[in-house]
């Protein structure tokens, strides 16, 4: 069995995002960039199922600008066998980004296909169901338990009354929540191995496909602040404020 | 032009978050048009013809459409969708599940977890879990918008009365098969929906100590959340986080415990209506954001919090 594995370089999470002065979109530059965190939690999982004998092959993927391939290397250096660089300029919308995986796919012949449930720079959370929809494979959105079996994958989903679990053939889509698995970091060794790892880099203009946005982003803008709030100095205080000021208990 | 919203409902009931939503899809166009997709569905379908704003509702009723499977929603809403310039529905695991799978196969780029309708074709959306709104721009010629239900106010569940018509269904799929569904049983409000939150954070020490504040969450019916810090040392379980990575919240009070504040856990509660802080580094964060602060020790404060809390005569449920 193959894997493919998509991952998206985004600003690391726990950077205070700051909004640029002309509305145009957030600070970038000079910022600290990773590995969106639940597109990790993909690529453990496809490890794990390497590692237990049911895949053969890890295929790690990422579409963005040259740079993105940091993201690819971090996948190889906690196991994915090879990786590709789809480039691609600007701003890459989810649908895009499932015509672009789409022909990668075609090209391919993964079983399978993991990515994160969503990414944490636009908070689409749209790109493997688009993906699922034009290959017309099933989709297992949100997945926190993943069972391999002949043909099919039993996948329980985080939803929001609870668990829910579901059946899908393979070839499938899995979306990964970050209750899936903890994942691992790489060793320094691995981290030089992944350099001798092999990745491709495919243009994006090369793939035939129209992947100009559709969604004009009119302005970025701060959130508007909340007033500066007060300190009580007793227990008694806060609860009376509570009570009778803010009246939510 | 006209809006056809997907209803989430568990085949007796409509789901509250469809009500917020409707009312958000009634914002873009009041010809607003529901679509029932169940089985045995009908009390669903008439209670969503008696909510205000909706026109019409459609009804597809078969065995096949008992669970949500996306598989099997989307032929049928693709059906239906040439009738409409908008396709709708709220932004919970439902919609996210759902509404990319009927996007793509429109050819649509969908704007997802939209917080405001500036125009039938422009939406304020939060992106970096809030750190910053977008104003966009939906140019494709039929839009797939998904709801943050929170933001929006329930819509009345009386004064309409809008015919109710039934629709095709399809085939369903033979590639997922829908197996079991586990809901969580607690007496307690869920995290995504409760009125009042309280958090804990790594200041709360140990998961034993998180009794402090499962005893004030009893008393005040609240949900219970957690820093990533308090989830990483293995206080409590990762199902309880708050934060970028976790679960965004708006609850109408929020308490957090022992909490420093750290960016990551702002994004996921920085929108509630009013923030409590109990912490005992008077420096922390947490504070920037607290409508409310007390410097204490917490294992002084939250003994005490309860005590007063068990004064009151009457508490909001």
């Amino acid at each position: 069995m193959k894997i493919l594995v998509a991952v998206k370089r985004v600003i690391d999470y726990n950077v205070q995002i700051r909004v640029k002065e002309d509305g145009s979109g957030v600070v970038t530059d000079n910022v600290k960039m990773s590995t969106n965190p639940p597109d990790d939690n993909a690529v453990e999982e496809a490890v794990k199922i390497k590692e237990s004998g049911k895949a053969k092959e890890i295929i790690a993927v990422t579409v963005g600008e040259e740079k993105a391939q940091e993201t690819v290397r971090k996948a190889l250096a906690v196991g994915a066998d090879r990786g590709i660089l789809v480039k691609a300029p600007g701003t890459i919308e989810p649908l895009a980004v499932a015509k672009i995986l789409q022909k990668i796919v075609e090209k391919e012949k993964p079983d399978l296909v993991f990515m994160g449930k969503q990414a944490i720079d636009d908070d689409c959370n749209q790109t493997g169901q688009m993906l699922a929809a034009i290959l017309n494979w099933p989709q297992a959105t949100f997945a926190s338990k993943i069972d391999v079996k002949e043909n099919v994958l039993e996948v329980t989903r985080e939803v929001d009354e609870g668990l829910e679990t579901i059946e899908v053939k393979i070839p499938s889509i899995v979306t990964c929540d970050l209750r899936l698995n903890e994942p691992r970091y790489a060793s320094l060794p691995n981290i030089m191995k992944a350099k001798k790892k092999p990745l491709e880099q495919i243009d994006a203009s090369e793939l035939g496909i129209d992947i100009k946005p559709r969604i004009e982003q009119i302005k970025v803008e701060e959130p508007p602040k909340r007033k500066a709030g007060i300190k009580v100095s007793s227990v008694e205080e806060l609860v009376q404020k509570l009570k009778n000021e803010a009246k939510v208990i | 032009m006209s809006v056809l919203l997907i209803a989430e409902h568990n085949n007796k009931e409509v789901k509250p978050f469809t009500l917020n939503a409707i009312t958000a899809a009634s914002q873009i166009n009041d010809d607003l048009h529901v679509l029932v997709i169940g089985k045995n569905a009908d009390p669903v379908a008439k209670s969503l013809s008696e909510v205000a704003n909706v026109k019409k509702v459609i009804h597809v009723d078969n065995d096949i459409y008992e669970n949500y499977i996306a598989e099997n929603y989307t032929p049928v809403i693709l059906k239906q969708a040439e009738n409409y310039s908008h396709i709708v529905c709220s932004a919970n695991t439902f919609g996210k599940n759902l509404m990319p799978r009927i996007a793509a196969l429109l050819d649509t780029s969908q704007v997802s977890d939209i917080i405001k309708v500036i125009s039938e074709d422009t939406f304020l959306r939060p992106i970096y879990a809030g750190n910053a709104f977008a104003t966009v721009k939906s140019t494709d010629k039929k839009k797939c918008v998904t709801i943050r239900p929170t933001s929006f106010d329930p819509a009345p569940t009386s004064g309409g009365s809008a015919e109710i018509v039934k629709g095709e269904n399809t085939d369903p799929s033979q590639n997922t098969k829908f197996v079991k569904k586990e809901e969580i049983k607690s007496d307690r409000p869920e995290l995504g929906t409760a009125r009042i939150v309280i958090s804990g954070g790594r200041g709360m020490q140990s998961g034993e100590n998180f009794k402090l504040i499962t005893a004030i969450a009893d008393k005040l019916n609240a949900a219970i959340g957690a820093s990533r810090a308090a989830v990483d040392a293995g206080y409590i379980t990762n199902d309880h986080q708050v934060g970028q990575t976790g679960k965004v919240v708006v609850p109408d009070l929020y308490i957090a415990v022992g909490i420093s504040g750290a960016i990551q856990h702002l994004a996921g509660m920085k929108e509630s209506k009013v923030i409590v802080a109990i912490n005992k580094d008077g420096e922390a964060p947490i504070f920037s954001v607290a409508d409310y602060g007390l410097e204490a020790d917490l294992f002084d404060a939250l003994p005490k919090f309860l005590e007063e809390l068990n004064k009151l005569n009457t508490i909001q449920k």
